[in-house]
């Protein structure tokens, strides 16, 4: 049940996007088409996942044990950026079709911080490794709707005739806080 | 000397790192429900920015290509910590309401961006001046989109109530609250956006 409640904060609730401007930069960078949002939905997902795990075990298996977590940032973001390495040569070798979907989005998701936000956000709600890791598949999820339905708007935003100052950012980011109102309409919800 | 000027100064309307560059816009949105929380989040990030840009022109000559983008990071990283450290020891309240925002201070594109496109090419004084001017931008940025929002959320600015809304029967301003909360950064920056667009043209 619990685990239940902890999706639903962070899918709804405390959306990471619309409620607490996390990776606001590929919200607004590649949200222009349906295609693309997906696509980067999946790779943030994918890493987001596997980064919490790792920086989870780090944080308790070597930085609380030898206390140093002041190294806490310095060896987050490390590790976030090998690992996204790594996961680009992995999914070249095992999944080429995978990679050919998610590849040009992994180098960008290294600056993007949903990922170093997760993380850390993880080990100051002292959440256990399992539910950690529930936080952090509800938080990908979080993004990749916030992230599907503003490339959907936005492609309808594009045919419509918009104030000459207005045109492109300006005009998305009142759809975004238009989408932002609409999702404190969760709050209280769990 | 005049390009030394030109240098410090596009960083406010001209390339104002947030409102034309659109860089560093997490910090940017998430912060700034006052102006005093936007002008702090500013001067952490100009110290990060100034100290990375003075540390890259240094040390570029001694990094190999392949691996500059990682060693920025640390460098980068390194300062966070010094400002994290720094602001819970004698700037508790700030340190606070700012968050986790301090430790993201690592990736706002605005300071990797200056290191790679800017520090990693130019001398040491010009790079200063550049992380100086970027920085004032971004602060300048932050302060007046958290003043306006203040204004309008909360009825004062810099914590200082200014009574321009009607206040209810507990003598309470009565304020636009959404403009505090999160869809209100989303459309003040928009409009920000714009206006800055307008006078650029």
């Amino acid at each position: 049940m619990e685990y239940i409640v902890i999706i639903i904060a962070a899918v709804f609730v405390n959306n990471i996007v619309l409620a607490q401007f996390l990776g606001v930069c590929p919200f607004l960078g590649v949200s222009g088409k349906v295609s693309t949002s997906v696509g980067m939905s999946g790779a943030v997902m994918f890493v987001l996942t596997i980064a919490t795990m790792v920086t989870w075990l780090i944080q308790h298996y070597i930085l609380n044990v030898f206390d140093l977590q002041f190294l806490q940032t310095i060896t987050f973001i490390l590790v976030i950026a090998s690992l996204v390495q790594m996961v680009e040569i992995i999914l070249k070798k095992v999944s080429p079709a995978m990679y050919q979907a998610l590849g040009i989005f992994l180098p960008l998701i290294t600056t993007n911080c949903a990922v170093l936000g997760v993380a850390i956000l993880t080990v100051q709600k002292d959440y256990s490794l399992i539910e950690g890791v529930i936080f952090a598949v509800g938080n990908s999820i979080g993004f990749g709707l916030a992230m599907i339905l503003f490339s959907g708007l936005r492609e309808h935003l594009d045919l419509m005739e918009v104030p000459a100052g207005m045109r492109g950012v300006p005009a998305a980011l009142i759809v975004g806080g238009i989408l932002a109102l609409a999702f404190m309409g969760f709050t209280g919800l769990a | 000397m005049s390009s030394q000027m030109q240098n410090f100064t596009k960083g406010f309307i001209k390339e104002n790192p947030v409102f034309v560059l659109l860089l560093g816009l997490c910090p940017t949105l998430g912060v700034t429900t006052s102006a005093l929380n936007g002008f702090g989040m500013g001067l952490a990030t100009m110290f990060v920015l100034v100290m990375s840009n003075i540390v890259v022109s240094l040390v570029k000559n001694f990094i190999p290509d392949k691996v500059r983008i990682p060693a920025f990071i640390v460098i980068i990283a390194s300062f966070v910590t010094i400002v994290e450290l720094l602001m819970q020891g004698y700037m508790q309240a700030l340190y606070e309401s700012l968050g986790l925002f301090i430790p993201l201070i690592v990736v706002n594109c605005l300071v990797l961006g200056r290191a790679e496109a800017f520090a990693s090419k130019n001398k040491l004084w010009p790079s200063i001046v550049d992380g100086m001017g970027m920085g004032l931008g971004f602060t300048f940025a932050l302060t007046i989109l958290g003043g306006i929002r203040e204004i309008l959320g909360s009825d004062s600015i810099f914590d200082t109530l200014l009574h321009i809304f009607p206040v209810d029967k507990d003598g309470n301003p009565i304020t636009m609250i959404a403009f505090v909360l999160a869809p209100g950064a989303f459309i003040v920056l928009a409009y920000l956006i714009a206006l800055t667009r307008k006078l650029n043209k």
